[in-house]
């Protein structure tokens, strides 16, 4: 019988390594014959560590199941599938599960992440079968008609960025995978890295296939050591069996791939600063252009794009562009994995079409705020998205519809807020994380953010209030226009958007208030 | 002339000086000796003195720099462009406290000051007794289950106060 648990890293947070170590002991102990599957997680996370066992075919949750727990669960039978307090059934009939369209995350937390021949008979590498038997320029035309555009925050249309890089005459180009992901509130490219790491191979080999390059890599951030474990297991399994390396599948076309570590720059996940970094320097912003998909990795023609990009490719190619465009709205087609993060009862990731409203995904997914409080503000698209009020719930999560209201949806993470939130504190460290993290090259971004802090210190402070809210307003007006990257950028939309929609949270005499209320 | 004055020789040390110990050196030149043929090795090779030594030593730079062919400002400067990579010693354990915005939205804030209360130092710090070192992170990657802290390369969950001095407990427990 097969019993799964996580290896997830928000899993292993909560105890699933204990709960899989108690689970073995306890099953040998009872001379029940037991195979463990430490797998992804399906990204119900607040049931982590969610076990599942699999009887007669379905495969049932229980959780969260800590190791003290699992003497119980045998106990009640769980083996059998017996019921237990902790137990909710068929894991895809949980309704937070059976109402999303996996694509993307169609294998996360049901392979075992370690096993090539797993991912293929759960239908893994039928999108590089279908890719090695078109012409590049076909797989470039596939990839833009299925309307996929960059996961990573900008949304840039994938295949006109493919298309750039097939056209450039160069003998060596690169295939480079944004993994640096630095947006609070995000975690979908890690648990699809845990989780299912072959789909990102797969989707990287195509893009090598489509535009020539024969090189990838996988620029990884340190935070996320598990992820390089899995990755690095199944880059050696994927080459093993010829999925990578210098014939791929006897079709005579190579490719090669190899994961690089960051070292905690949040910048890097900029993409010059990242192609700066991979050559081994400062990860200081590049002027552009010229744009990376021509002179990009040691000055060679480049295809720069984020996890969940190259994960959808596969799936493109093997159901086709129509298939994939289908689902969304507008501009927007596809899906794209909202994690739901912050306060929020249901914790997770939920992959569904693009066009759902932000109210229904926080209630009714998230179930509310975890604090049982009522919700009082959501930053939407990481430390650089705006905070968004009661009042703008009901926005339709589209890439246009969020930059209509002058926010946007970057990488898809939700991080919600109770009522204790102090908006103007919130401002502050959007500031000082900018400071903090600023690559030094432009001037708006490099002292503007210090000066921004002190700015908001004396505004909060109130000190002639007026004028420092007259001066912050034109420092984040500097900072927009002035900055060469979307760090400096963007930072004025956390500090605007919290001062537009929470004003009163930095007037003096209404925090001193609050603040004994 | 009678007598010519012997040519001087200036001596140029090739061997950047410094204090690391014969273990250390040798560690750094077999990192760099590994790893300099890749293309960008600088960050493999930082990463891979830091995972052998805990930190990269001031006096790994030069040799560093020799190794890769490289100026020693370029190399200080990678150092200590990347938060990751740490220039003094650290305590036997390293505690990365997110301070990112999910993590805020959960009281990392309230769990932030116990922590630097708890070990008696502010960030990069480290407690007297050299068990502990503490960092700060920006995300986790662990945003549903925050407040998120890594210990070593461990990540822990839905940290409270109370569960955090368990965690420190069992860090400082002899190995």
């Amino acid at each position: 019988m097969k019993i799964y648990v996580p290896r997830d890293a928000a899993a292993q947070g909560m105890g699933a390594d204990e709960t899989a170590a108690a689970i073995a002991e306890e099953a040998k102990r009872r001379g029940i014959e037991i195979a463990l599957v430490r797998n992804g997680s399906r990204g119900l996370l607040w049931l982590e560590p969610l076990v599942e066992v699999e009887v007669a075919c379905t495969r049932l949750a229980y959780g969260p199941v800590q190791a003290h727990d699992v003497a119980g669960l045998f106990d009640a039978g769980f083996t059998t599938g017996q019921a237990h307090a902790l137990g909710h059934g068929a894991t895809e009939d949980i309704p937070y599960f059976k109402n999303q369209n996996r694509l993307t995350f169609a294998r996360v937390g049901v392979t075992d992440p370690r096993s090539l021949e797993d991912y293929l008979s759960h239908g893994g590498y039928r999108g590089l079968a279908a890719a090695l038997a078109m012409q590049p320029a076909d797989i470039v035309a596939s990839v833009t008609a299925s309307g996929l555009r960059g996961r990573g925050g900008a949304a840039f249309p994938a295949g006109i960025k493919w298309k750039t890089v097939l056209g450039a005459q160069n003998p060596q180009k690169y295939i480079v995978c944004n993994a640096d992901e630095g947006d609070s509130g995000t975690f979908s490219d890690r648990m699809l890295m845990e989780g299912d790491p072959f789909v990102l191979i797969e989707g990287m080999t195509i893009a090598g296939l489509a535009t020539g390059a024969n090189r990838g890599f996988i620029y990884l951030r340190w935070e996320y050591p598990l992820a390089k474990i899995a990755l690095e297991a199944a880059i050696a399994a994927a080459h093993a069996a010829d999925y990578l390396g210098q014939n791929i599948r006897g079709s005579g076309k190579a490719f090669e791939l190899e994961v690089r570590m960051g070292a905690g720059a949040y910048i890097c996940g900029e993409e010059t600063s990242l192609l700066e970094s991979l050559e081994g320097k400062r990860g200081q912003v590049r002027f552009k252009p010229p744009l990376p998909a021509l002179q990009g990795l040691f000055g060679k023609p480049t295809v720069i794009n984020n996890v969940i990009t190259y994960a959808s490719v596969p799936i493109i190619l093997d159901r086709g562009a129509a298939f994939y465009q289908h689902f969304g709205m507008g501009r927007s087609r596809g899906t794209l994995p909202m994690q739901l993060a912050g306060n929020v009862k249901f914790g997770g990731l939920v992959e569904i079409a693009f066009g759902m409203t932000l109210r229904e995904l926080l209630y009714d997914y998230g179930g509310g705020s975890f604090s049982g409080r009522p919700l009082r503000a959501v930053q939407v698209g990481g430390p650089l998205g705006a905070y968004l009020p009661e009042s703008q719930f009901d926005t339709p999560l589209d890439y246009e519809a969020f930059a209509a209201i002058k926010g946007m949806l970057g990488h898809g993470g939700i991080v919600a807020f109770d009522d204790t939130v102090d908006m103007a504190a919130q401002a502050r460290y959007a500031m000082e994380f900018c400071a903090i993290e600023s690559c030094g090259k432009c001037t708006p971004c490099r002292i503007g953010s210090t000066r921004g802090v002190e700015v908001i210190d004396r505004l909060i402070a109130g000190e002639n209030a007026a004028k420092q809210e007259t001066i912050l307003r034109d420092l984040c007006e500097t900072l927009t226009y002035g900055s060469l990257c979307a760090l400096g950028g963007l930072t004025p939309y956390p500090v605007i958007s919290a001062l537009n929609h929470f004003p009163l949270d930095f007037v003096k005499p209404v925090k001193a208030a609050s603040a004994s209320g | 002339m009678t007598d010519p004055t012997p040519r001087r020789v200036i001596p140029i040390k090739v061997e950047p000086p410094g204090s690391l110990t014969p273990a250390e050196r040798a560690t750094v030149l077999a990192a760099c000796a590994r790893l300099k043929s890749m293309p960008g090795a600088l960050l493999p090779v930082l990463h891979a003195v830091q995972e052998a030594l805990s930190f990269v030593p001031k006096d790994a730079v030069p040799l560093i720099a020799l190794e890769l062919n490289l100026s020693i400002a370029e190399v200080h400067g990678v150092v200590s462009f990347y938060h990751y990579f740490l220039q003094q010693r650290p305590g036997r354990h390293v505690f990365h406290v997110c301070r990112a915005e999910a993590c805020q939205a959960l009281g990392s804030v309230a769990l932030e000051a116990h922590v630097k209360k708890r070990l008696g130092v502010d960030y990069h710090g480290t407690m007297s007794d050299g068990s502990v070192t503490l960092e700060p992170v920006y995300c986790l990657g662990n945003c549903a289950l925050g407040p998120s802290l890594m210990i070593d390369q461990r990540l822990h969950g839905r940290v409270t106060p109370e569960r955090f001095d368990e965690l420190l407990a069992q860090s400082r427990e002899p190995a």
